[in-house]
């Protein structure tokens, strides 16, 4: 039988943020794929934080990614640590290289792909989850 | 100035290391009293002698303790930042203020309880803060989820394998065994780990630490003062802590270059403990190395130079690191895999042991042992303790 990877549960996690990361989840929200750049010399960071640390300015830009990537690395969550889980295993937690943001990672989800297809290298693309409170998470499916 | 061999730890004390939850009713602060008034007991030292605190982990309340413990005056009190990075590089803090003079008898404290909330879903338990929202939201819910991101990321640059993971666990076991303070003593074969269930594939349970409760203390001293005390002094050869900004956050970070994600983030600390103590690794007779996952074992005996980076795993799979016959036996009580969870103080107490001649496993004339601190945030540290 083929076992998809799931989404984890919404109760696991609720969206805070700040001026910084703000426009990142304001962006998945319209189905747009970004990452922090840094408006004065163009390096990219992740996640969002006041500072560049390459030259220090404090300009942002928000460029729209092509939405690929390719798996850094990845976990299989088989087991319920806490009863929140049980509802949405297996979920595999990944770190995706995002296409056009050098320097930028990704904390994500492989979802929507056969658990045997799931390896590092990888090529991915991304699908827009979203949450029953209106919350969007960039989240990647194998291509 | 440096902090090298002017300071000793003079004394130990140990609760017993419970089954998560089962300390109960005792509270945390009772468990560290208890290990604070035992380590004086062994140095032959009265409370009332303790003059400064150091800890790591959020740390204890200093005046608490005073008042509970009687202790008159302190001139010191400190908590290194981050988490069980920190453990071994608390003993440095205690040099340091023994060195400069700021107090003349220090303390070193850790303990851990596990009641409410168990350490296996603790990032589940920390508020939710913008930085924090991408790892949540990937549903990274105990730190094992983050290091097996790690750990796979390993195998594929490097090859190593679970057969590498499983030895670290064996071996580990197999010095548990006989230790009378170990909590799981029961043979692990190799067909016990791989029918063990996946937890956060690459990682099955025997791969994870225990979840326990306790508390460990240790006292620090001038050199001088040691040698006039009840127990053969273990000095402090060196101590240092902290990281590159490459490995920064690390497990709530995960955007290092690779060359540092495939590290346990040690490198500059063990590069700095070495200078420092002008000591190498094949100095060192034994190690105590922070084992909350067993391939952050591996990384680290790659950061701190007993093999290359990336031969962590045939480097334990040759028996190196086995009591019996291995050139640098490891966790020789146990360890945090099956001895016990005290947030890395078990191996501080298990390297004051060794180098006392006084450890279950002893390994014979044991000069140096190096002690580390778990990978995590910075700081990570490392200590190295001898005669």
């Amino acid at each position: 039988m083929t076992v998809i990877a799931k989404s984890p549960a919404e109760e696991l996690f609720q969206l805070t943020t700040d001026q910084w990361t703000k426009p990142w989840w304001d962006a998945a929200k319209a189905r747009r794929l970004t990452a922090a750049c840094c408006g004065n010399c163009r390096k990219f960071r992740m996640p969002p934080t006041p500072f560049c640390p390459h030259c220090r300015s404090q300009e942002l830009e928000w460029p729209t990614l092509s939405g690929r990537g390719t798996l850094f690395s990845f976990t299989i969550v088989n087991r319920a640590i806490i009863p929140e889980m049980e509802s949405c295993l297996p979920y595999v937690p990944a770190l995706v290289d995002l296409e056009g943001a050098p320097g930028a990672r990704l904390i994500t989800n492989i979802v929507q792909t056969p658990i045997d297809r799931i390896a590092i290298g990888a090529p991915v693309e991304v699908v827009f989850d979203e949450r029953r409170d209106g919350v969007v998470v960039p989240r990647f499916k194998v291509v | 100035m440096s902090i090298a061999r002017k300071t000793a730890i003079v004394g130990v004390g140990s609760t017993p290391y419970y089954k998560r939850g089962r300390s109960a009713p005792q509270t945390l602060h009772e468990l560290v009293g208890k290990a604070i008034l035992a380590a004086v007991e062994d140095a032959g030292l009265n409370v009332e002698d303790i003059d400064g605190f150091a800890s790591y982990s959020g740390g204890f309340d200093t005046p608490y303790l005073m008042e509970t413990l009687g202790i008159p005056e302190v001139r010191f009190s400190s908590i290194l930042t981050g988490s069980g990075g920190g453990s071994a590089g608390a003993v440095g803090l205690a040099s340091a203020a023994v060195v400069s003079g700021l107090a003349d008898v220090v303390v070193v404290v850790g303990g851990v309880q596990q009641g409410e909330q168990r350490f296996g879903s603790v990032t589940q338990s920390y508020d939710s803060v913008p930085e924090n929202a991408y790892w949540e939201a990937a549903g990274l819910i105990g730190p094992g989820h983050m290091f097996s991101l790690l750990a796979r990321r390993h195998m594929h640059r490097y090859g190593t394998t679970r057969e590498h993971f499983a030895e670290v666990a064996i071996s580990t076991r197999t010095n548990a065994m006989n230790h009378p303070d170990a909590i799981i003593r029961k043979p692990l074969t190799r067909e016990d780990y791989f029918a063990a269930p996946m937890i956060a594939d690459p990682l099955c349970l025997f791969d994870f630490c225990l979840e326990s409760d306790g508390a460990i203390a240790v006292i620090v001293t001038s050199a001088e003062r040691a040698a006039d005390l009840r127990q053969k002094p273990v000095l402090v050869h060196g101590c240092t802590h902290g990281g590159e900004a490459g490995w920064g956050r690390s497990l709530y970070w995960m955007n290092m270059p690779e060359d540092q994600f495939l590290t346990s983030g040690h490198r500059s600390v063990a590069k700095d403990l070495w200078r420092q103590s002008g000591l190498a690794p094949e100095d060192m007779d034994v190690a105590q190395i922070y084992d909350h996952f067993t391939p952050m074992v591996i990384t680290q005996l790659e950061d701190y130079g007993f093999c290359a980076p990336g031969e962590g795993g045939p480097f334990v799979a040759s028996g190196a690191i086995r009591f019996d016959g291995g050139s640098i036996p490891v966790n020789t009580d146990g360890g945090q895999l099956s001895g016990g969870y005290i947030w890395g103080m078990s191996h501080i107490r298990e390297g004051v042991a060794q180098i006392r001649g006084e450890a279950v496993n002893q390994v014979p004339d044991a000069k140096y042992c190096l002690v580390t601190g778990g990978p995590s945030s910075i700081p990570m540290s490392g200590l190295i303790l001898g005669v």
